[in-house]
């Protein structure tokens, strides 16, 4: 058997504005394999969780094309019965806002339990609580006796994440989709969640997605990095290639915006973040960002290259790329 | 006379419980805690997630009832709900930590944002679409974003409307909840840039509550860490960064994440280090509640929750 678990061939996702659709994921290609973190990062607006959503099919209103596989069961086309028994199951998702996931009216206990019902209906009250108090101890939720009573609302925002990565990894599901899983809790519940997810990969062979803006989490679990911007994959290389070799000019503005000592101004990106419905669809989507760029540079259908074993990188701009003044100024004070 | 002063603050919430639904215990959100800051600077407000910071910021601007000790602001108790005067309302602003529950999804960007300039100030409806305008360019969104509603647009869009928002009255002190936490790097480098220069400007305080250490290193002055409702130690940046006294400041700056590849076997290992010497000194750390101690000076401005000495 071959070690792929997800396959996603030529995805786009659109939402309708107005009279029309406008691709919020635009002709994504991307596999996951067995075993394996692929750590998604990019803009905020470029379409990650717009992503996920589809994979896990949970988009309510917005448009399909393509193909999503998980162990070669076509998702886009599969029967909502079919496919309500491999969320929760054997695919889960952490969602980056806690809020949306939870009932407010339903105590945390209960809601975790219901979960475990998806897998297993013959689970009694009772080992369903004994697994519940498991789980939120697992996720480090102090006095978890009394948070089984509790609501949403009474939670703090780190606790209330906690809660939901509880539920996702409840039935050890072979997919997980984590979008921003640590961003709300401190960097020791941090450390600790991101441990479980390891041990989910390692030892239950899952695949994981882990989408998130902290560079440092990526740095310390992806096996693979895919950078997005403005709905499109602009770059996918191998964790320490990406970081030691970036090549699309976003990937390396990105790298460059971290924060280090003793710098006074950190690296912006010109420009803004265009929305939905004015992305440049024609031509590369980032050169209105690097406007210094001569527009030879770029690729008049920037296509995805594969400069070197597993690392891809779209257009030919990046080839010409190099920050411009003002940025160069700021490399001078302190950003290597 | 500071800026700023929080005294011995409380903050509890009961637990109900029983037949009656009756009171049966508290939460001590926040337990004892004290600091002031100082105009024009900013202050770090870090810890364990749940330790009380939120609670802290919100009982600041009269969002939490204050079970008991003060707050004082430019020398005046503001502790009381009916303390805070119009004026008061409006020289302390806050950015909330959840950038999707505190925005209203039945109103559009433009209603959001220009609230506060309806309830404090006189505008044509002309200047105040401008300044919205005005405001949004500031937070990086494009100005056409006035019509739309919270729901079309992605988490880090909506955080910065709230930014937006808050910026509105240019109010003295900001107490920054989590305010870049769903944003990439690059609108975050934005987004501290911009409060940094209207910082100068406008000698503006923050109360920044962050888990990214990273970014606090970055932005603040002074320190504080929480843990379960109290302080663990307050200091400098430099104090605590490069000198952290109590086991679990030491803990979190083991626990921030590297962003070399190449570090994970060697971070992976100091980690556990600190966690073994979490384990074996926790009782000279923690009383049997589990709870933190009081404040101790080590330095002029480096302080450390540790068992009073003899
Ligand atoms: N329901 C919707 N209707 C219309 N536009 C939408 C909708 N949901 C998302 N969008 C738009 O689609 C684009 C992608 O959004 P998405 O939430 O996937 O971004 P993201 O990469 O997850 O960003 P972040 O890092 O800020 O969470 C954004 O421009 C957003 O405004
Ligand atoms: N309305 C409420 N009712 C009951 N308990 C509450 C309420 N609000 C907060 N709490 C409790 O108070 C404690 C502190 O919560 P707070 O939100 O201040 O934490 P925090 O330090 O901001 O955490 P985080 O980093 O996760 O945001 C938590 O134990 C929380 O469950
Ligand atoms: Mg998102
Ligand atoms: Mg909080």
């Amino acid at each position: 058997m071959s070690n792929k678990l997800l396959e996603i061939k030529n995805l786009t996702t659109s939402f309708r504005i107005g009279d029309d659709y406008y691709a919020a994921v635009d002709d994504v290609t991307l596999t996951l394999n067995k075993n394996e973190v692929l750590g998604i990062v990019g803009e905020s607006g470029s379409g990650k969780s717009a992503l996920a959503f589809s994979i896990m099919r949970l988009h309510n209103r917005a448009k399909i094309e393509g193909s999503v596989l998980l162990n070669n069961q076509d998702i886009v086309n599969m029967p909502t019965t079919n496919l309500n028994k491999l969320r929760g199951d054997d695919m889960a998702m952490i969602f980056q806002d806690p809020l949306t996931a939870l009932n407010p009216l339903m105590e945390i206990g209960e809601q975790i339990g219901e979960t475990l019902l998806l897998h297993n209906p013959r689970m009694t009250q009772k080992q369903r609580k004994l697994r519940v108090i498991e789980l939120l101890n697992l996720v480090g939720i102090p006095r978890p006796e009394y948070v089984f009573e509790q609501f949403p609302h009474e939670l703090s925002g780190g606790m209330r994440q906690r809660v939901v990565i509880a539920i996702a990894i409840a039935n050890d599901p072979e997919l997980l989709i984590a979008d921003e899983p640590t961003t709300a809790l401190d960097v020791t519940i941090q450390a600790q969640i991101l441990d479980l997810i390891r041990k989910l990969k390692n030892e239950m062979n899952a695949g994981i997605i882990l989408i998130t803006h902290d560079l440092g989490v990526v740095a310390e679990m992806a096996d693979r990095v895919a950078v997005m911007y403005a709905g499109q994959i602009v770059e996918i290389a191998e964790v320490h290639t990406l970081f030691e070799n970036p090549l699309h000019p976003y990937t390396k503005s990105l790298l460059n915006s971290v924060p280090t000592e003793g710098q006074d101004k950190l690296h912006v990106i010109q420009g803004i973040v265009p929305s939905l419905k004015n992305l440049p669809r024609k031509g590369c989507r980032f050169a209105a960002r690097i406007p210094w760029i001569d527009a030879s540079a770029h690729e008049e259908n920037p296509v995805l290259h594969e400069v070197e074993l597993g690392h891809f990188v779209r257009c030919t701009c990046h080839a010409h790329f190099y920050f411009s003044d003002e940025s160069k100024e700021d490399e001078k004070n302190g950003i290597s | 006379m500071a800026f700023l002063e929080v005294k011995d603050l409380q903050v509890y919430f009961p637990i109900k419980g029983g037949f009656f639904n009756r009171t049966v215990g508290h939460i001590k959100a926040v337990d004892g805690v004290s600091f002031s800051l100082e105009q024009g600077k900013t202050y770090g407000l870090v810890g364990e997630s749940g330790s009380g910071k939120s609670t802290t910021g919100r009982a600041i601007i009269g969002l939490e009832n204050v079970t008991s000790g003060q707050v004082l602001f430019e020398g005046k108790d503001i502790t009381s709900m009916k303390s805070k005067t119009k004026d008061l309302r409006k020289d302390i602003q806050m950015i909330f930590q959840d950038p999707y529950s505190s925005l209203n999804p039945k109103k559009r960007v433009l209603d959001i944002i220009a609230e506060p300039l309806r309830n404090f100030e006189n505008h044509s409806k002309q200047e105040e679409k401008k300044q919205v305008q005005d405001l949004l360019e500031l937070v990086g969104l494009s100005p056409e974003s006035i019509f739309k509603y919270p729901h079309q647009f992605s988490g880090g869009q909506r955080q910065r409307i709230g930014v937006a928002r808050a910026l509105a009255l240019k109010p003295k002190l900001i107490i920054a909840d989590e305010p870049v936490s769903a944003l990439d790097v690059s609108v975050q480098a934005q987004v501290l840039n911009f409060m940094r220069e209207i910082q100068d400007q406008l000698n503006l305080t923050y109360l920044l509550i962050s888990h990214d250490l990273g970014i606090i290193k970055h932005m603040c002055d002074h320190i504080g860490i929480m843990y379960k409702g109290r302080y663990v130690e307050e200091g400098t940046k430099d104090e605590i960064f490069t000198n952290p006294h109590h086991i679990y400041s030491k803990r979190l700056v083991a626990a921030i994440p590297d962003i070399n590849p190449r570090m994970r076997e060697k971070q992976y290992r100091y980690r556990q280090e600190v966690q073994e010497e979490y384990n074996q000194s926790y009782n000279d750390y923690f009383d049997q509640e589990g709870l933190a101690y009081s404040l101790q000076s080590i330095s002029d401005t480096h302080k450390v929750a540790l068992p009073k000495r003899g």
